[in-house]
């Protein structure tokens, strides 16, 4: 542990309410945590930077009293405290909104809101009671959303606003939000913000996680940021820019690269045609009549927030949406209507955004994971040939540089980068056309970030066509050769590589702040 | 590298420290069928004897052949309840056939030979299957639901065939020429059953087509996720009507088994029956989340059921005393897998 970065007590900071002294947490073989010093301050918001795998989330979580930390200790008002619960956590006033929402879609915004802890009476439930404190909440957080309704009927910025709704609920004295704008448009990111300001002024300290890193820095009072366990920086708000942050998140400079350049594409070989996906109800429109081609050895990219339709683009192209309108071409042949598997056949293959959902198969090793794509062509007779299975697989480890001990070692061995790299690497190997990739670098570290980026340049200077979806700015200005720009269903700009972010933030319908 | 052991290939063994963990674990099976028989062995000097060893194996016969198709469904994930009732519609459709196809029309009755007989009957039980595996498939009906109107179905078509009576001479008539139903159920070759020969030849063939067929790798997948296994290309609605057909022909074939065994079919032959395949698949190891299993641990799964309610019957416990036993064995499988599954849900 570094205590050179370890804050020192300034004069005139705020008091602190809850510190983490030389907190470490191993899961297993993984030590998560290496002795960390944090601090919450009344009344401030305390921002934690760092990658995917950094160990924000589990430092989180042992502050909410959701995991216990294997050594180390939290104080709370000056006394060491242990939480056995996340409701011995709450009864302290500490609560958390985590990242993954956790509200049940089938009950009202108003049994969520009040889950575990109902208003009791005599006679039941005090169903009215409960009514008015979720109207109150939800007005503090100019959201018209009606307690009586179900959370599975709200659209996902909604349901995450009731989320919020149910920690203020507690009267949290410190609230953790753990990536709480990811599902929010810009004008309810701006909702949020001004609710944070008026718990700020109530006294309450808020500790916050974002990847949108200008995001953050528009709220925080403090920084801190962690990077492989270890805290590196510390820094209140005045000392800091965007810069710092990711210079200490990052720890030295990282670049994703540039396009690669040194030769000329080929044919078109994704024609995409005036495309409509609609919803399950079919009322809403989630991508509007979008055209768009890619060529051999181009890289696109698709730029989008979160509901602007970029994964029901893809998964329609990929052949698991249908398309209401339009058409949909490789090589000139139209496979609008074509299986999956017909699709991958002809070599257009998709890298789902969720690999735990989409991905991948838990109950299978690394290498039948790698292989489950390609089965069709390892058949030799009636059954598969081991051989050619096991010269498959290691092609495809060798080349999309999967880092594992053994390829018969379950999936979940493997860490989020290189199970990323194996759906990336299970695609591949069907010796694909075009590859659609839909947010390819979700929650894996900068390095296998870089690596996944490097992997599509190598891939379309071979002549793939590649089209990738993102929602970090960052990664639009990496190997892409064309930004597309998508706002509700349409494409809303289309710019070169040599395009600055804050135009592509414009574009995308996200409040530009400066 | 070294793909050459098959247990590897089986996920249900691919734990990371493969070699002594998951054989203790997937042992336990082995270890309870060695428990039954050295316990019932010494309780019984008749239980460990070469002749009881193979009437119990014959019983075992027809719940590993049901088992086997279970195991299939619960593979991707999904569970076949119609099972017990195809068995005994499968008797009663042979029986039928036995009796003579009567055309009123032309005025004379058809009697199939005994090897129509089958063909028909193992037909007729895939196409019940295939019914279930498209309603799942394709018209998106829980398997749990779809195959428990089956049963159902399948159950009152058995008693309205037969108005509920039983179907007793299946031993066909030489002047027919349909002669030769009871071999399965009777004969022996080289000494063992026809029907535990018919057993190990149906768990050989699943057990490779699991380990080594393209197929099989769909199914683990189809069960392990299926929505991964989609995007991967794999024919999911295909797969799964494939496998409630096939669980439905495996039960027909324990039907021939069974009304063989009898030489009479009745209609609520293999009531029930459809509970203690799907024990012999838990206690084999199988998950019910799907996705983890092989045809090893059911077939001993199978062996310990079998041999455990014979056992019992042989040193003269109750019935109903066996039924808390069974139950028992059932729970303590599910626990141990449940341990072996790490937490997660069942």
């Amino acid at each position: 542990m570094d205590t050179s970065v370890f804050p020192a007590p300034e004069a005139g900071a705020a008091e602190v309410v809850l510190s983490a002294r030389n907190v470490a947490k191993v899961f297993g073989s993984i030590q998560a945590l290496k002795g960390v010093n944090f601090d919450v301050h009344r009344g401030q918001v305390t921002t934690l930077f760092g990658e995917n795998g950094a160990g924000k989330s589990t430092l989180m979580k042992i502050l909410s009293g959701v995991y216990k930390p294997t050594s180390g200790e939290i104080i709370l008002d000056g006394e060491t405290i242990e939480f056995g619960s996340s409701t011995e956590a709450r009864d302290h006033g500490i609560s958390i909104i985590h990242q993954e929402l956790s509200l049940a879609p089938n009950m009202t915004v108003r049994d969520n809101i009040f889950m575990g802890r109902e208003i009791r009476t005599p006679y039941g439930v005090d169903f009215a009671e409960e009514e008015r404190q979720c109207r109150l909440l939800l007005s503090e957080l100019e959201e018209n959303i009606d307690p009586r309704i179900k959370v599975e009927d709200l659209r996902l910025g909604q349901q995450q606003i009731v989320e919020i709704a149910r920690a203020l609920s507690v009267n949290s004295r410190i609230l953790i939000m753990d990536e709480p704008t990811s599902a929010l448009s810009a004008s309810e990111v701006e909702v949020l913000f001004k609710v944070i300001g008026d718990l700020k002024s109530r006294g309450v300290s808020i500790v916050y996680i974002s990847h949108h890193l200008e995001e953050a820095l528009q709220i925080t009072d403090h920084a801190v940021v962690l990077r492989d366990g270890n805290m590196t920086a510390y820094a209140p708000r005045a000392d800091i820019d965007l810069e710092w942050i990711v210079r200490n998140m990052v720890g030295e400079h990282f670049n994703l690269g540039s396009p690669p350049t040194d030769y000329t594409f080929g044919d078109v070989v994704l024609e995409v045609e005036g495309v409509t996906v609609c919803d399950s109800t079919g009322n809403q429109r989630l991508v509007d009549e979008l055209s768009l081609s890619v060529r051999g050895g181009e890289i696109v990219c698709i730029y989008g927030l979160m509901g602007a339709g970029r994964t029901e683009l893809l998964e329609c192209l990929a052949g698991r949406l249908t398309a209401e309108t339009g058409k949909v071409r490789l090589y000139g042949r139209e496979i609008t209507r074509a299986s999956i598997a017909d699709r991958i056949a002809a070599g257009l293959v998709l890298v789902p955004e969720d690999r735990q959902r989409d991905g991948l198969v838990q109950t299978m090793t690394i290498g039948q994971n790698l292989s489950l794509a390609n089965l069709r062509r390892l058949v030799r007779g009636l059954f598969t040939s081991r051989r050619l299975e096991r010269d498959h697989i290691s092609n495809a480890i060798r080349r999309t540089t999967i880092k594992a001990g053994s390829p018969d070692h379950l999936i979940g061995s493997l860490s989020g980068g290189n199970q990323q790299k194996v759906v990336i690497g299970k695609m591949w190997s069907t010796n694909p056309k075009a590859l659609l990739l839909d947010e390819p670098s979700r929650g894996i570290d900068i390095g296998a970030k870089a690596e996944v980026f490097r992997l599509l340049a190598e891939g379309a200077r071979e002549g793939l066509a590649v089209l990738y979806t993102t929602s970090e700015v960052g990664e639009c200005l990496s190997v892409a050769h064309r930004i597309i720009v998508m706002h509700k269903g349409k494409i809303s700009a289309e710019f070169g590589s040599d395009v600055t972010k804050a135009r592509i933030m414009a574009a995308s319908g996200e409040a530009v702040v400066h | 590298m070294s793909n050459t052991d098959v247990s590897k290939l089986a996920p249900a063994a691919a734990k990371q420290k493969i070699n002594i963990a998951g054989l203790l674990i997937e042992g336990r099976a082995f270890a309870a069928l060695l428990v039954i028989i050295v316990f019932f062995s010494l309780m019984s000097p008749n239980y460990l004897t070469v002749s009881n060893l193979l009437i119990m194996s014959s019983h075992v016969a027809i719940y590993g052949i049901l088992a086997i198709g279970m195991l299939l469904v619960i593979l991707t994930g999904g569970i076949d309840l119609s099972v017990g009732s195809v068995l005994g519609l499968a008797g009663i459709v042979a029986g039928f056939l036995m009796q003579g196809v009567t055309f009123n029309s032309m005025g004379i009755i058809l009697y199939p030979p005994v090897w129509a007989v089958v063909v028909m009957t193992l037909a007729f039980g895939a196409f019940l299957g295939s019914i279930t595996g498209v309603l799942v498939a394709y018209m998106r009906v829980p398997a749990f639901v779809a195959t428990l109107g089956i049963l159902y179905v399948a159950r009152g078509i058995a008693l309205l065939i037969t108005n509920g009576l039983t179907y007793n001479n299946l031993g066909g008539n030489d002047t027919y020429g349909n002669t030769g139903f009871d071999w399965l159920g009777f004969n022996r070759l080289f000494g063992i059953p026809v029907s535990v020969v018919v057993l190990a030849i149906l768990a050989a063939v699943f057990g490779i087509m699991l380990a080594r067929s393209a197929f099989g790798r769909w199914i683990y997948a189809t069960g392990g996720n299926q929505r991964a296994a989609e995007l991967s290309g794999v024919p999911v609605p295909f797969v799964h009507v494939c496998v409630y057909a096939l669980s439905g022909m495996l039960a027909s074939v324990a039907g021939l088994v069974l009304s063989s065994q009898l030489t009479s079919a009745g209609p609520t032959a293999g009531f029930t029956y459809e509970m203690i395949a799907i024990a012999a698949v838990v206690i084999g190891g199988a998950s019910l989340n799907g996705g983890r299993g092989n045809v090893r641990g059911t077939m001993l799964g199978a062996f310990v059921i079998g041999f455990l309610s014979d056992g019992l019957v042989i040193i003269g416990v109750s019935a109903y005393w066996q039924t808390v036993f069974t139950g028992a064995v059932i729970v303590l499988a599910v626990l141990l897998n449940s341990l072996q599954y790490g937490g997660k849900r069942f």
